[in-house]
């Protein structure tokens, strides 16, 4: 079943053109990776996915299970089961990590109509889900994100991925800056939540991670175009040759590309 | 989402919910001030005369002296002589029981959250109700005159413990301390008195709850602790008026005294009414406080949420007479729409090893003004004192402001002094961080601020501190689009 459809998506973000026809579709069940260079829109593609107010869609269409997702503020398309790990998450100083997660579960659960959990509830699925991702305790009862390492922010935002469960997760970069260790705990965090209700798209530079995490679809970024598409194999081959290679290929999927 | 945020939403959405007008016949004074207005008021309270006395001396060296205008604050002038100095509910106005309150003040008690009735309060806490100029009912009074304890109004306290109030009245804000202070030493109609006796641990919360009713009418309450050797108090002030466009005047002193090894811990809950939207109405609120540290090792500790008022002027503060005496401000601010605050703190260090922490957060938004002025003397005879400040400012929006004016004055050279202050806006990013969380935009900011304000809402107890984040919130509606 298709859970996420993007067609010929463009952004513009302070007045510059970003994404320029973004087609992607995404399947229930499936696990996406996205590559590209730096610059090439891959964060601007998750930020306007989740909707965020600077990220202005100027084309293009996003049906999310069939509904209009452009159409719903970023925190309807959390309750509703978007979710995304920040490449650089933000710090909310004197604010209380679990309060925090508390917060934002029960204001998906109500969303759900479901019961908001309770202290003691929320305690126990806390504890189960920091064994899972080896969380330290101590951490939960810090301020969100702040004086977290770079690391533990990624694992923090998997963390929080874990207690919401999303149906739709979009993992920017969040292997980036782990150490061995901590990419593999990041990884069966991931692995544990691919379901057939549930698509996955991470964004990456590494070919590593899709090791741990092994997509169905790779996609490559560049110039705001999905330039290639393909199995694991394609990974591998970037891996191998770089971006350089899919410059031509680039430039004949944008034949109207403008100075 | 947990009942303090959720709380915050329903909250979120109305507008000034104390507004409200009680109908409840008043004795009133006429209108305006001169000497008859206050030997009237001193009479109807049948005050002995060394009372008014004091309150004669106070309305002359008022007479002289001439609003200050340093403060950054712009309002209308005050018409002294369009304010009525005293309106009292008719019904008796002294109680022995709380059954002869007034059914109608104690429906607007219990509308306010604060039901006088015994058995209903929370455990732990005593209340004494000032409505207008009078105070109505004080709870727990016999429970803690068990322990030596007095708590009652000021008028009481005149009556009934007559030296203990003429031993300390005016020794921690002279009559003639500045313009308003000295107004309301002329004029002051109740407010609360506690004693709390050698070595007594006071075991509940005691509590004052102000309410202005009646049109026209200023509130000037007075409000005296003393905490003798050995004794811990912990006190708080709550404050709620009707919505009204004329904006009416609220002068009040508090003064604290701690002796030899006591600790005299005050908050206030702040929520006068502030004016609409388009900045009409609203209380100007010019407060004296300040406590005398003026034992050894005694310790004061002002936290104050100031959510309320159309112009908010006070300066808790703490003469550090004693040796190793400790002062402690932590203050919350806020002004949206059209606002003004101009708070902040005196630490006055005379003793040796004296020491000061002042935690200030002033929140902006709409068109609100917020200023720090803080002030840290060292005098020559504290050696070892050590002050640490720390002021912040946040800004919601582009057309507020926030200032800093801290003024240090050391004669001590081994004092030690640390000043750190930052402004920051509320960042967009945190905001989307919290929406893709799943939370609305004033879930979002209520959440920031209140991080922003957590070092402020620890040192309040626990049930203030959810009632202060609840009035923040109310009190920053609508402040982002
Ligand atoms: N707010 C902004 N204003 C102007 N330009 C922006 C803004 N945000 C992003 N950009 C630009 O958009 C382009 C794409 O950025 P984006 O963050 O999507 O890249 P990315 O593919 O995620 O790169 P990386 O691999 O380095 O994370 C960059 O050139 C970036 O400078
Ligand atoms: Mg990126």
């Amino acid at each position: 079943m298709t859970m996420l459809e993007i067609h010929n998506l463009h952004v513009r973000v302070g007045g510059k053109p970003i994404l320029q026809g973004i087609d992607l579709c995404v399947n229930a069940g499936e696990v996406h990776a996205i590559m590209g260079p730096n610059g090439s829109g891959k964060s601007t593609l998750a930020r306007a996915l989740s909707g965020h107010p600077d990220y202005q869609v100027t084309e293009g269409e996003v049906s999310y299970e069939g509904r209009d997702l452009l159409a719903m503020d970023p925190e309807e398309r959390a309750r509703d089961g978007v979710f995304m790990a920040f490449q650089y998450p933000v710090e909310i100083p004197g604010v209380n990590n679990a309060y925090f997660l508390k917060a934002a579960l029960n204001a998906i659960r109500t969303h759900r109509g479901q019961e908001e959990l309770d202290a003691i509830e929320f305690m126990a699925l806390m504890r189960e889900k920091s064994t899972l991702l080896e969380i330290d305790p101590s951490m939960l009862t810090r301020s969100v994100n702040e004086g977290f390492s770079g690391g533990e922010k990624k694992r923090n935002e998997i963390f929080q991925m874990a207690v919401l469960e999303p149906k739709l997760a979009i993992l920017d970069e969040t292997d980036s800056g782990l150490d061995i260790d901590a990419l593999k705990l990041v990884a069966n965090g991931v692995n544990a939540m691919r379901s057939p209700e549930r698509a996955i798209i991470v964004v990456t530079h590494y070919q590593r991670l899709l090791d741990y995490i092994v997509p169905d679809v790779v996609h490559v970024l560049s110039g705001g175009r999905i330039v290639k598409s393909g199995d694991r194999a394609l990974a591998l081959e970037l891996e191998d040759k770089g971006y350089g290679w899919l410059e031509p290929e680039a430039a004949a999927a944008a034949p109207a590309a403008k100075a | 989402m947990t009942t303090a945020t959720r709380t915050i939403e329903e909250l979120a959405n109305r507008e000034y919910q104390y507004g409200f007008v009680t109908d409840v016949e008043a004795e009133t004074v006429p209108k305006g001030l001169n000497e008859e207005v206050v030997r009237l008021i001193s009479e109807k309270k049948r005050e002995p005369e060394w009372l008014l006395e004091w309150r004669l001396k106070a309305y002359r060296t008022w007479l002289a002296m001439t609003e200050p205008t340093w403060q950054n604050v712009r309002y209308p002038a005050i018409d002294y002589q369009d304010i009525i100095y005293y309106s009292a509910p008719k019904k008796k106005p002294t109680l022995n029981s709380l059954d002869e309150v007034d059914p109608e003040i104690r429906a607007t008690f219990e509308k306010l959250g604060i039901p006088l009735e015994e058995q209903k309060l929370f455990a732990g806490v005593a209340v004494d109700a000032v409505f207008d100029s009078v105070s109505v009912a004080t709870t727990f009074r016999t429970k803690l005159a068990e322990m030596g304890i007095i708590f009652c109004s000021f008028s009481d306290a005149v009556q009934e413990h007559p030296d203990l109030v003429r031993k300390y009245l005016g020794t921690v804000v002279p009559y003639s301390d500045n313009f308003f202070a000295t107004l309301n030493s002329a004029v002051f109609s109740d407010g609360s008195f506690a004693y709390i006796p050698k070595g007594v641990r006071c075991p509940m919360e005691l509590s004052t709850y102000f309410r202005i009713n009646a049109r026209n009418t200023g509130q000037f309450e007075r409000t005296l602790i003393i905490a003798d050797e050995g004794a811990h108090v912990s006190y708080l002030e709550g404050c709620t008026a009707p919505m009204r466009d004329e904006n009416q005047l609220h002068a009040a002193v508090v003064e604290l005294v701690a002796l030899d090894n006591a600790t005299i811990k005050y908050s206030t809950i702040q929520n006068w009414y502030p004016g609409d939207k388009q900045g009409k109405g609203g209380i100007f609120n010019f407060v004296t406080k300040r406590g005398k540290a003026a034992g050894v090792n005694s310790k004061i500790t002002w936290t104050q949420v100031e959510t309320g008022s159309a112009i908010t002027w006070k300066y808790p503060g703490c003469i550090l007479l004693g040796d190793h005496s400790i002062g402690e401000f932590y203050s919350v601010a806020t002004t949206n729409n059209w606002q003004q605050a101009d708070t902040g703190t005196k630490m006055i260090h005379i003793g040796r090893n004296t020491k000061s922490t002042i935690v200030s957060k002033g929140i902006s938004a709409g068109h609100g003004q917020n200023t720090y002025r803080g002030m840290v003397k060292i005098g020559k005879q504290a050696h070892g004192a050590r002050n640490y400040s720390q002021c912040d400012s946040l800004l919601i929006g582009d057309q507020c402001g926030a200032h800093t004016f801290p003024y240090l004055e050391i004669k001590n050279t081994s004092a030690r002094v640390e000043h750190e202050a930052s402004t920051s806006k509320i960042d967009e990013d945190q905001i989307f961080y919290c929406r893709q969380r799943g939370l609305s935009t004033e879930d979002a900011v209520n959440l920031i601020v209140s991080g922003f304000c957590r070092e402020v809402f620890r040192e309040l107890p626990m049930e203030f501190a959810v009632e202060a984040q609840k009035l923040l919130s109310v009190s920053l509606e609508g402040s982002v689009g």
